[in-house]
């Protein structure tokens, strides 16, 4: 009820109708305007000076660290902790060139390295997830109860708990210090799994499954070329939930890696942030490395910005 | 799914239930199940030295019962790290949401300017993994290159060391009050987007003010939304590990044995005793999972009551 993208236990009559997919999209479950006229006419709507500043103030905070980057990585080693923080200067395309060139373009491998993490392992395990949420909310089968409770008590589980015993596990098998000793953890999200059940249930039509499968299309078919397309919103959220996930997670890549060329970006900078107690001109490395990292994230996340608007909790109501 | 059509295709097709599930289902086992099964055996064995200890036969492992728990629990460092992660809960997790409610309801009032902008802004730290927060803030922090303290001695002033070991806890809080805000507030703003006008319509007929309307309405409404957010904020909580061991490098007040975390980190690969480390991670998981199950059942029933309206 807490989500839009349930329309189909939402509050709103009026959307229900429509399919889960547009629902989504139009990031309300309701008309915009829905509201604003009946609760309370002129008075309700009367601009508040407070408000904007409250607002404005929390937007400042946030910016703050972000303004604090970029003036930062303009500057020389030296100047780092000598000018004003927030007075930029002219060393970015250096501070650049040094940050690329640092031990033979190892940044570019970390780049690259995070980049298969989270978006490969983030787009392995959004197929994942969606395959067992349209198993589990469209068929019936012998231990589909059990087995959806145990993915519950598994969102639960703090994941970076894992990350000692997987390590141990791996480290037996051979696979620790490989690229699959961070892809592989990453394949399994029980959040995803369960909002992927949420998705299908709400979103694909039982008589147009049938439908299909009267005129003779296989299982994996029917999944591929029916349900996958019309859970897509809501895969797009699993997606980018994971991505976040992985992307975030320092601990897993931290423990299973040893070898610096298999790094992420968060692990490496780390590493760096350590050498500056010793060697301080690694700071404006760190710094540099800091912003190239975060802009095309920033970039992406505001592009994207319509996925986040769906719910966490959805089916906390529902369930 | 109570479909009385109990004919052979449909119990054909319903097997392939399995095959969508099987993939999650191995992923499960292995990543998941198997690893916490290995952490319980680790976590009641013990490696006995034998003679010098030296060669094939030198060590050998045996059963150890609970004295790992025995010991992890008895203790200083894990005690004291348990305690400072439960003080930075108290802190982080009412700041945050106090702060993500405080923005969505003034986001949906729709009486504050520039809401799109503000919004989007505040949900901007999202995009930013806690390694890469951490080490700015550490910066901000850090004297030699804070604005804060920069702005300070220009006036004559000072600022306390937020690094020093009395006020570090609140240094590392507020890089997880940045990081968790916006994200919370967009969940909390989408589910007041759900909740029916004519409520409001309601109430605003019987002369209620938009504060009341606010407090007894809506946050009432999104009360579920609150609880699953809390939730998953006290989880993510007792793991901290990335913002103490990123601010490490730029202050003494920060020990090895921070959180639990670092300290089953230290056990296992500084120390290489994986039964302490193992022993400590169930420990920690256990404790999580009281913490939010006793949580949830303490706000169940008022939650529930609400929703059966």
């Amino acid at each position: 009820m807490s989500t839009s993208a349930i329309p189909a236990t939402g509050p709103s009559a009026g959307t229900t109708a429509r399919p889960a997919a547009t629902a989504r999209s139009s990031r309300g479950g309701r008309p915009v305007d829905g509201r604003s006229a009946p609760s309370g006419g002129v008075g309700a709507e009367r601009p508040s000076i407070l408000a904007t500043a409250v607002l404005l103030l929390g937007a400042l905070y946030c910016l703050l660290p972000v303004v604090w980057v970029l003036v930062a990585a303009s500057k020389s080693p030296d100047e780092l902790f000598s000018t004003f923080t927030l007075a930029p200067s002219t060393h970015l395309i250096e501070n650049l060139r040094d940050l690329f060139a640092y031990r033979d373009g190892l940044f570019v491998r970390w780049a690259g390295n995070t980049v298969l993490y989270a978006v490969g392992g983030a787009l392995v395990s959004t197929v994942v997830s969606a395959a067992a949420g349209y198993g589990l909310a469209l068929f019936d089968f012998r231990g589909k109860k059990l087995f959806f409770n145990v993915i519950l008590a598994g969102v639960l589980l703090p994941a970076v708990i894992l990350a000692v015993p997987q390590y141990l596990l791996f480290a037996e098998v051979g696979l620790a210090n490989t690229y699959w000793a961070v892809l592989l953890p990453s394949i399994l999200n029980p959040y995803g799994i369960y909002l992927a059940r949420i998705y299908a249930g709400a979103s694909i039509p039982r008589e147009m499954i049938e439908a299909a499968r009267t005129d003779g299309a296989g299982e994996l078919r029917i999944f591929a070329r029916f349900a996958v397309p019309m859970m897509m919103p809501g895969l797009v959220t699993v997606f980018l939930f994971q991505f976040v996930g992985v992307w975030n997670n320092y601990m897993l890549p931290y423990i299973m890696l040893g070898d610096d060329s298999l790094f992420p970006i968060t692990v490496g900078l780390s590493t760096l942030m350590n050498q500056g107690a010793s060697q301080p001109a690694m700071y404006t490395t760190v710094v540099t490395g800091a912003l190239v990292s975060i802009l095309p994230l920033i970039a992406l996340f505001l592009l994207l910005q319509r996925y986040w608007q769906s719910d966490l909790t959805g089916g906390a109501v529902k369930g | 799914m109570s479909s009385t059509n109990a004919s052979t295709l449909r119990r054909r097709t319903d097997r392939f239930g399995y095959v969508f599930v099987a993939p999650a289902a191995v992923c499960f086992l292995a990543f998941l199940a198997i690893p916490i099964l290995y952490a319980l055996y680790v976590s009641v064995r013990r490696e006995q030295v034998v003679g010098l200890g030296l060669g094939e036969g030198g060590r050998h492992q045996e059963w150890a019962g609970l004295r790992n728990y025995a010991q992890v629990l008895a203790d200083p460092e894990f005690l004291g790290s348990a305690g400072r992660v439960l003080l930075y809960g108290l802190v982080l997790v009412p700041v945050m949401l106090g702060l993500a409610l405080l923005f969505a309801l003034l986001l949906d009032s729709k009486r504050a300017r520039l809401r799109r902008i503000a919004r989007i802004t505040i949900f901007l730290p999202y995009a930013v993994p806690a390694v890469i927060s951490s080490l700015l803030w550490g910066f901000l922090y850090l004297p030699g290159t804070s604005p804060f303290h920069f702005v300070a001695d220009a006036l004559g002033g000072s600022l306390p060391d937020v690094l020093s070991p009395q006020l570090v806890l609140l240094a590392i809080a507020n890089i997880g009050i940045w990081g968790g805000t916006g994200f919370n507030m967009v969940v909390l703003y989408t589910s007041l987007r759900s909740v029916p006008g004519e409520l409001y319509e309601a109430a605003t007929l019987d002369g209620c003010s938009e504060l009341q309307i606010a407090l007894r309405v809506k946050v009432p409404m999104i009360l579920p939304s609150l609880i699953m957010t809390c939730v998953f904020s006290i989880i993510a909580t007792l793991q901290v590990f990335a913002e103490p061991m990123l601010l490490r490098p730029l202050t003494s007040s920060i020990s090895t044995t921070w959180s639990p975390l670092m300290l089953i980190y230290k056990d296992a690969f500084t120390e290489n005793d994986i039964y302490s480390a193992s022993a400590g991670s169930v420990l920690v998981a256990l404790a999580t999972f009281v913490i939010s199950f006793g949580f949830l059942r303490l706000v169940r029933g008022q939650a529930f009551a609400q929703e059966e309206r």
